[in-house]
């Protein structure tokens, strides 16, 4: 009965970074010992480029983002460069690789990242910028950009923080603007190429500097007026040019596509096959940056879609399928796509997602067929409580639309409905907050009207009502506008609270909303200039990180560096910005122009909408890169 | 019709816990396209039923699971398209299909067998290969296990169905492994320990499951164990 064990083969741990005794320590080992599906390993002696590709979080946030996905895809599918992946050690590890000085490693080879040729790091919200240190420090490469001889790897950053760069401008090489699937094979190609004729580092980012959407930091310098704004901006080396202008992949349906994912063995935030319908959208809310940014609107060939859905299905075995976009609603094939979704999962017991959906008949009608109405709930995001301060903000959802959308679905057999609102946008008045708590009623009200006592077998309506705090953003048109301190932010909060306890169906609304502290300082890191560089580092060497993390946040910590480094909340913050001010991020070309935005802010103080992409072009500037919905069949 | 498969764990996956295991196979039988049946309702999940949960760390060479399947091709054929679907170190060895009225994996299962070492530097002070035969012959061997609501004395002796040491320093134990009397090997080892007064230094056994027995005797009858696919026949 006693089988033989080779013990060498059963617990060898030469491909693993950590040690049994720590694996056994610390919590989810499975997020440190890669080995997944999909996971992409490579003979090291026949690659010529290693490349760390990092989401600085922990490993159930990162494998959920897409970006990663594509880029580690695209990377891998080049013969000679391997791409490996590192997220943010949790806490419990990060205290024993600094005790026992182990360096921090990729998933897939479990190789130290100090090693390789290129740290890639996504910045997704400006809350991670600690981790971003905490990452470089256990890699054991130094923290400033400056200090990395030719010995370390080449730190690039990308992602919508990069859209301004520059407070954290001193911790990386190169800044990667705009989408990384058109320029990346040059950059590898040109590091290459310096790589075998011995090129310096400073050599190889000068080349690099030249090629589109790359910014190097240290090719740029920096001068400040007395009152601490920027007096000037610009390349200190000859033949770097003085403005990037963003990159965007203009063909959407035939660029690289991930069709196998890393499947991870833990669940994690996005646990399913994501499907990219589109990229930008044709709202233009004015406080929402991703709107911006990914101008123009792109929409992915139905046809390209429902292959990539079959293939990746089938290639992860995932359970769910979820579209992504802006706004699902405004992709023109969204039936026939969704038709064909339908179809295909029913078989084989996929489930749908259906982020982002306008209410309507139509989505109602799609929602009853893929979720279980009794368990699902609607989500409407109005964003302000009045349509003046929804006008001021752009967001094109009326009163009317939400109570008739809720009342249909009530009828259907909902009962729950989420709601999502900001408060301290420009112009917010008491009527407006007041507004927030009877929009809530109304759409209670509009349940009992609707739905007689006999009908209303899956129990009485449920709203939650959620707020966060308004946080503006570079590259929207209230990019100038002042940001509320935390006692406004939180006065706001007080009030929202008070109205809808006054309501008479206030039994049924449910009110949250988010910590005020965390807000003000990411609305300091958003609109931030170089020398918050030194606050950063200054919170991180205190011993914070994990800022994102609400349990991990220390506020007092960022007030005390921000004093040492002579630096104020309110000049970042609370600060209304003169249109003409030099802004850190005016060297970066997004695509929409400062005329555009000024107009937008204009127009937002007067309280006047601008109508959508599809019904009326506002000139924003997107057009120069020649696709798009700029160009589609307009009516 | 209901379908056994019997798989080893090894290498670095033996730090993913059960439920992740469960999860895996999940996404494993979907990309392998294996004809799973599901449940009714609104989120239908795979008929799946898996023996007796493997702890983090440990490694094996006899897991096992049951699913249920509309249709079926042929032991080879599955077992290969699951192992192609799968990672290093989650190996398939066995479909079988299982006899109508079989019991699923996991009520079945009433016994488990190891093979245990002591990490290198963290052996017992004492010679613990030749007192072993010793702490077996005890009449009882009892222990406190402690749980959610008080502490539990339990005698260890019945549900050890056999305990060697061998020259090589092993320790190979075939113990209860059914949901009523699960014994642990951890258990076992401390019991034998505490016998000498000392304690288990902290991670400092590499545990490896041999397989998971079924007990094919009648009832009142002397234990007949074999292994949870015995009972199967290849489907050819």
């Amino acid at each position: 009965m006693i089988s033989f064990v080779f013990w060498k083969d059963v617990f060898m741990n030469t491909k693993l970074a950590l040690s049994d005794d720590i694996l056994m320590k610390i919590e989810k080992p499975a997020r440190y010992i890669g080995n997944e599906v999909n996971a992409v390993v490579k003979d090291k002696d026949k690659v010529n480029v290693r490349f760390a590709m990092c989401f600085p979080d922990v490993y159930e946030i990162g494998m959920s983002h897409l970006g990663i996905q594509i880029l580690y895809g695209m990377f891998n599918e080049m013969e000679d460069v391997w791409c490996e992946r590192v997220y943010s050690p949790w806490v419990d590890l990060d205290k024993i690789m600094r005790e026992e000085n182990i360096p921090l490693f990729g998933l897939e080879s479990q190789e130290p990242i100090k090693d390789f040729d290129f740290l890639g790091i996504t910045i997704q919200y400006e809350m991670c910028y600690t981790n971003i240190l905490q990452v470089l420090d256990l890699a054991q490469i130094p923290l400033l950009a400056k200090d990395r001889d030719e010995s370390y790897p080449i730190v690039i950053g990308g992602g919508p923080c990069t859209y301004n760069p520059e407070p954290i401008a001193d911790f990386f090489d190169i800044f990667y603007i705009g989408e990384g699937e058109t320029q990346y094979k040059t950059l590898l190609d040109t590091y290459k190429e310096c790589k075998s004729e011995g090129l310096s580092r400073e050599e190889f980012l000068y080349r690099a500097s030249q090629i589109p959407g790359m910014y190097v930091p240290r090719f740029y310098d920096v001068t400040y007026n007395e009152d601490g704004t920027i007096s000037s901006f610009a390349p200190n080396r000859e033949g770097v040019p003085a403005t990037v202008l963003k990159e965007v992949e203009m063909n959407v349906s035939d660029t690289y596509y991930p069709m196998k994912p890393v499947v991870p063995y833990i669940k994690c935030t996005q646990d399913r096959v994501v499907l990219e319908i589109q990229r930008g959208c044709i709202r233009g809310c004015r406080f929402c940056q991703a709107g911006q940014l990914y101008r123009p609107v792109r929409e992915r060939d139905v046809e390209v879609l429902k292959k990539y859905a079959v293939e990746m299905l089938k290639n992860t075995g995932h359970e769910e399928i979820s579209l992504s976009s802006l706004s699902s609603s405004d992709y023109s094939k969204l039936p026939e796509l969704i038709d064909f979704l339908i179809e295909e999962c029913n078989n084989k017991k996929i489930n749908i997602s259906l982020p982002s959906l306008r209410i309507d008949a139509f989505s109602l009608d799609v929602m009853s067929k893929v979720q279980d109405v009794r368990k699902s709930s609607l989500t409407f995001a109005p964003e302000a409580g009045t349509q003046r301060l929804r006008d001021v903000i752009n967001k094109g959802l009326t009163e009317e639309q939400i109570l008739s959308g809720s009342a249909m679905a009530f009828k259907g057999g909902w009962t729950r409905v989420k709601l999502y609102f900001m408060l301290g946008h420009p112009t917010e008045t008491d009527e407006d907050i007041e507004g927030i708590a009877q929009l809530s009623n109304a759409i209670a009200a509009t349940f009992f009207e609707v739905v007689p006592k006999e009908e209303r077998k899956n129990g009485k309506v449920q709203i939650v009502t959620s707020t966060s705090f308004f946080v503006p953003k570079p590259f929207t048109p209230f990019q100038w506008a002042p940001q509320c301190t935390k006692e406004e932010f939180l006065d706001k909060a007080y009030k929202t609270k008070r109205a809808i306890a006054s309501q008479l169906n206030q039994k049924h609304i449910k009110y949250n909303y988010h910590e005020a502290d965390a807000s003000v300082l990411e609305g300091v890191l958003a609109r931030g200039d170089r020398r918050l560089a030194a606050v950063i580092q200054k919170v991180y060497e205190k011993g914070c990180f994990y800022d994102a993390w609400s349990e991990f946040f220390k506020n007092d910590v960022w007030l005390e560096a921000m004093e040492e480094c002579g630096l104020e909340i309110a000049f970042y913050a609370s600060r209304e910005r003169n249109t003409e001010e030099i802004l850190p991020w005016d060297f970066i070309d997004a695509g929409v122009t400062k005329e555009f935005l000024k107009r937008e802010w204009a127009k937002a103080q007067e309280g006047i909408v601008s109508e959508n992409c599809k019904l009326k072009c506002q000139g924003c500037g997107a057009a120069r890169f020649g696709g798009g919905i700029c160009f589609e069949g307009k009516n | 019709m209901k379908v056994r498969i019997k798989f080893k764990k090894y290498g670095p996956v033996r730090f993913i816990g059960h439920l992740d295991v469960m999860r895996f196979f999940q996404k494993c039988i979907r990309r392998a396209e294996i004809d799973i049946a599901y449940s009714q309702g609104f989120s239908p999940h795979q008929i799946m039923s898996f023996a007796a949960p493997l702890g983090v760390g440990l490694t094996s060479d006899g897991e096992y699971m049951d699913i249920e399947c509309h249709s079926v091709t042929t032991s080879q054929d599955m077992m290969k398209r699951l192992n192609d679907a799968s990672v290093y170190g989650i190996e398939v060895v066995s479909v079988k299909e299982l006899p109508d009225g079989a019991g699923n994996a996991m009520a079945s299962v009433a016994a488990a067998s190891y093979t245990v070492r002591f990490r290198e530097g963290r052996e017992p002070g004492f010679d613990y290969i030749r007192e072993l035969p010793a702490f077996m012959a005890q009449e009882s061997i009892m222990i406190t296990k402690e749980t959610k609501k008080s502490t539990l004395e339990i005698d260890l002796k019945p549900g050890i169905y056999e305990c060697k040491a061998f020259e090589d320093k092993s320790i190979y134990m075939l113990v209860d492994a059914s949901s009523a009397g699960n014994i642990k090997p951890v258990q076992v080892i401390e019991a034998f320990l505490a016998g000498h007064g000392e304690t288990l230094q902290e991670n400092a056994l590499l545990i490896h499951r041999n397989d998971t027995y079924t007990n094919v005797a009648k009832k009142n009858k002397r234990r007949r164990l074999v292994p949870l696919d015995a009972i199967g026949t290849d489907i050819e």
